[in-house]
C-alpha cells in the first residue's frame, strides 16, 4: 500500500490545497519547486551541514534501562530533545529556511503553539538574517512564557492571536491571513504536517531524518534496523510523521500515534482528533477535523499547548483510516505522571507533549524481547511552570 | 439563465452588490436587511454563511461571523430564512461561505437547497478550481447555481482564462491580495491590473471587491468593472444601534 502523497497532493481522500485564490500563487510556486530544491546537491550539502554542526545531529538513540525494566521491553528514546532549541521542530525550520532563501523571500512568518516551532523559526531567521514574525495564541503566550522571551531575544516579533480559543488553531489562522496580506515577499514556515499540499509532504520529508537515523542506530545497537513498536505524540503530527516515515513500508513495525485526550475524550475538553473528528477541511487540507454537526470547528483542549489542535495532518488521517497506524489518546493527568516518571527514572524531563507518548507505554502489553522506540520530541524546560503548578513543586 | 445572468444582461455599469453576514446582528435580521438593501437600491446581495475560521476575513467580518454563530445561525436555519426572503426580495442573491460547513451539509444537497429557496450563486473562497471541476461542478450546473471565482493581482493570465471558462455569472476581482476590511488604495499598479483585466475582454462580467467603502472607491472600481462589492463597510453599519434606518442613506451615498 502507498502511504505517500500522490501527484495531485492527496493521501487517499485526504490532503489537497483548499486555499483562497490569494494564496494560490505562493502555494503553486512552492509545489512546483520544493522537490527540485530539496534534491539539489547544494541544498543537501547545506542542510546536512546545518543539521550536524548547528542542530547537533544525529540525535542519540538512548536505551532507557530503568524505564525498560519497569515496562518489560527494550525501550529506546530517540533524543530529539537534545537538538538545538530543544525539540524536533528545528529539523523542519532548517529545511524551510533554505527553501525560503531559494524562493528569494525576505520575510518569514510562522504560527506556534508550545512556542517550540516559533523558537525554531526565530532561530533560523537569526541565523540567516531574515525578518521573523510569529503568531501565537494569547493563552499560549501565557503558558509558554520562556519561549516567548527566547523568540524575542532572537529578534522575532511575537503577535498574539486573540480570536477563538486563542491557541494554535487561531495562531495558524492569523499566519495564513498575514500571508494573504503579504503575497509576494513572504514565506510561511508552517510547523507541522498540516496545511495545503505541499506542506504536509515537505515537512514530513524534513522530519524524516528522525526515522532515517533511528534505522541505522538500531542496526548498530541491536543488529536489526526495525523495532517492534514506534510511538510518538501527535498534535499536527510532524514528530510522529518523522518517526514513522522510514518504517511505513515495513508493515511489521507497529506504529502508535498518541493524541491528547485533555480532561477525557467524553469531557468536551479534549484534542483527540481521530476519535472526535470527522472528515473536513481545516487550514487548507481535507483531513479529520473536530467540528460540530454544522461544520464549525470546535475549540480543542489539552494541557499541552503543542497538542491543543482540532485537526491532524492529512497523511495521519490516511494512516488512521487505512489502519497502518494505531491512534490512541492520553489524558492530561496520565501525561503529567508520565513526565514525572521519566524525570525520576532516567533523569530526563520531557515536554508535556512528549509525555503523552510515554504515558501510553503503561497501557501496552509487551513481550520481553520487544524493541520499542519512543520519539522524545522535546525537553520540558518550557513546561516547568505547568509542572510546578500541577505537582505543587 | 438565472437572476444573476439576467441582471448583467440588463445592466452593465455601476452595479452595486452588498455583503452581509447571515444572522448578524440578530439571528432573524437576515431577511429584513436584505429587503432594506433592495429597497435602497442594491443590485444584488451576497449573504455570508458564518464560519468559525474565516481565513480570508479581517476582524470586522470575523466578529460578525462569531456573533452570528453564537446567535444560532446554521445553514439549516439560513435556508429556512431564505424561503421567506424570496417573497420579499427579487434581486439576485449569492451565498458566500467557506467550504467546511458546505461539506458537512453535503454539497449536492446544498446546491439543491439553494435552487429550492431561490439562491442564484455561490462564492466559496477556499474551494479550489480543480476540486470544483472534478467533484462538484455538476451539482452547480444541475441547479443553475453560478459559482463565482476570485482573482487577485497575482493571478496569471492563463489562470484567469481558465477561470473565465469555468464561470457562468461573474468574476470577482480582488482589488489587492488581502483579507477583507483593508482600505482600497489605488496605486498605478492597481490601475494597471484593473486595465489588464479589462483588456482581456473576458466573456464573464467582473465585479471589484475588497476595500470598497465609499462613493470614491465605488466610482473608481466601476470605471474598470461592471460594478463593485461592498462588505466590511456595510457590516460596520450593522454594528450600530438603529442600523435599519441608516441603510438607505449608506446606499445612496455609495452610489453618489
Ligand atoms: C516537544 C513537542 N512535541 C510535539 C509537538 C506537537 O507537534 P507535532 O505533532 O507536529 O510533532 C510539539 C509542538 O509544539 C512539541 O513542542
Amino acid at each position: 500500500m502507498n502511504y505517500q502523497v500522490d501527484e495531485k497532493g492527496y493521501y487517499g481522500v485526504f490532503g489537497g490545497a483548499y486555499i483562497p485564490e490569494m494564496l494560490y500563487p505562493n502555494i503553486k510556486e512552492l509545489r512546483e519547486k520544493y522537490l527540485e530544491f530539496i534534491e539539489d546537491p547544494k541544498f543537501q550539502e547545506e542542510y546536512v551541514m546545518l543539521l550536524k554542526d548547528y542542530v547537533g545531529r544525529p540525535s542519540p538513540l538512548f536505551l532507557a534501562e530503568r524505564l525498560s525494566k519497569k515496562y518489560g521491553a527494550k525501550i529506546y528514546l530517540k533524543r530529539e530533545d537534545l537538538n538545538h532549541t530543544g525539540a524536533h521542530k528545528i529539523n523542519n525550520t532548517v529545511g524551510q529556511i533554505l527553501v525560503a532563501e531559494r524562493l528569494g523571500k525576505k520575510r518569514i512568518i510562522a504560527e506556534t503553539g508550545a512556542g517550540q516551532h516559533g523558537v525554531a523559526t526565530a532561530t533560523v531567521c537569526a541565523l540567516k538574517g531574515l525578518e521573523c514574525i510569529v503568531y501565537m495564541g494569547a493563552v499560549d503566550i501565557e503558558r509558554q512564557a520562556p519561549n516567548v522571551a527566547r523568540m524575542k531575544m532572537m529578534g522575532a516579533t511575537v503577535i498574539p492571536a486573540t480570536s477563538g480559543s486563542q491557541t494554535l488553531k487561531d495562531a495558524t489562522n492569523e499566519a495564513l491571513r498575514d500571508w494573504i496580506n503579504h503575497p509576494t515577499d513572504t514565506h510561511y514556515i508552517l510547523g507541522s504536517v498540516v496545511g495545503p499540499h505541499p506542506y504536509p509532504d515537505m515537512v514530513a520529508r524534513f522530519q524524516s531524518i528522525i526515522s532515517e537515523e533511528t534505522k541505522w542506530q538500531l542496526q548498530e545497537k541491536t543488529g536489526k534496523s526495525t523495532p517492534d513498536y514506534v510511538l510518538a505524540c501527535v498534535g499536527g503530527g510532524s514528530n510522529a510523521m518523522g518517526m514513522f516515515y522510514h518504517f511505513l513500508a515495513d508493515e511489521d513495525v507497529k506504529l502508535i500515534a498518541v493524541e491528547a485526550a485533555g480532561k477525557g475524550v467524553d469531557s468536551g475538553e479534549s484534542a483527540a482528533t481521530t476519535l472526535l473528528g470527522k472528515e473536513g477541511v481545516l487550514h487548507g487540507s481535507r483531513s479529520l477535523v473536530m467540528q460540530t454537526e454544522d461544520g464549525q470547528v470546535v475549540e480543542p483542549y489539552s494541557i499541552s499547548a503543542g497538542l491543543d489542535y482540532p485537526g491532524i495532518g492529512p497523511q495521519h488521517a490516511h494512516l488512521f483510516t487505512s489502519r497502518r497506524a494505531l491512534y490512541v489518546s492520553i489524558t492530561d493527568d496520565e501525561a503529567m505522571l508520565a513526565g514525572m516518571e521519566l524525570s525520576k527514572l532516567e533523569g530526563i524531563i520531557p515536554a508535556i507533549e512528549t509525555a503523552h507518548a510515554l504515558a501510553y507505554l503503561g497501557k501496552m502489553k509487551f513481550k520481553e524481547d520487544d524493541t520499542v522506540v519512543v520519539c522524545l520530541s522535546g525537553r520540558g524546560d518550557k513546561d516547568l511552570d505547568t509542572y510546578m503548578k500541577y505537582f505543587g513543586l | 439563465m438565472n437572476r444573476i445572468n439576467q441582471l448583467f444582461e440588463q445592466k452593465k455599469e455601476s452595479l452595486l452588490s452588498i455583503y452581509f453576514t447571515a444572522g448578524y446582528p440578530d439571528l432573524n435580521s437576515t431577511v429584513d436587511i436584505a429587503e432594506a438593501l433592495e429597497k435602497a437600491g442594491a443590485d444584488f446581495l451576497e449573504i455570508g454563511i458564518p464560519y468559525s475560521d474565516p481565513l480570508a476575513d479581517g476582524p470586522v467580518i470575523q466578529h460578525s461571523s462569531l456573533t452570528a454563530i453564537n446567535n444560532g445561525m446554521t445553514i439549516k436555519v439560513l435556508f429556512e430564512q431564505l424561503k421567506e426572503l424570496r417573497s420579499r426580495v427579487t434581486i439576485p442573491v449569492l451565498l458566500m461561505g467557506y467550504f467546511n460547513p458546505l461539506l458537512q451539509y453535503g454539497v449536492e444537497h446544498f446546491c439543491s437547497s439553494c435552487k429550492e429557496v431561490g439562491v442564484d450563486g455561490m462564492i466559496i473562497p477556499d474551494l479550489p478550481m480543480y476540486e470544483y471541476e472534478d467533484l462538484y461542478q455538476e451539482y452547480f450546473s444541475m441547479n443553475e447555481i453560478s459559482n463565482v471565482f476570485l482573482i487577485t493581482p497575482q493571478t496569471s493570465d492563463e489562470r484567469i482564462q481558465k477561470i473565465d471558462e469555468l464561470s457562468n455569472g461573474f468574476i470577482y476581482l480582488l482589488s489587492s491580495s488581502s483579507t477583507t476590511g483593508k482600505d482600497l488604495n489605488v496605486s498605478d499598479q492597481t490601475e494597471n491590473y484593473f486595465s489588464r483585466i479589462k483588456n482581456m475582454q473576458l466573456k464573464n462580467p467582473t465585479m471589484i471587491g475588497f476595500g470598497i467603502s465609499d462613493h470614491t472607491s465605488f466610482a473608481k472600481a466601476s470605471e474598470y468593472a461592471n460594478g463593485a462589492i461592498v462588505g466590511t463597510a456595510f457590516v460596520k453599519i450593522l454594528e450600530k444601534d438603529h442600523y435599519m434606518e441608516q441603510i438607505p442613506k449608506f446606499i445612496k451615498e455609495l452610489k453618489g
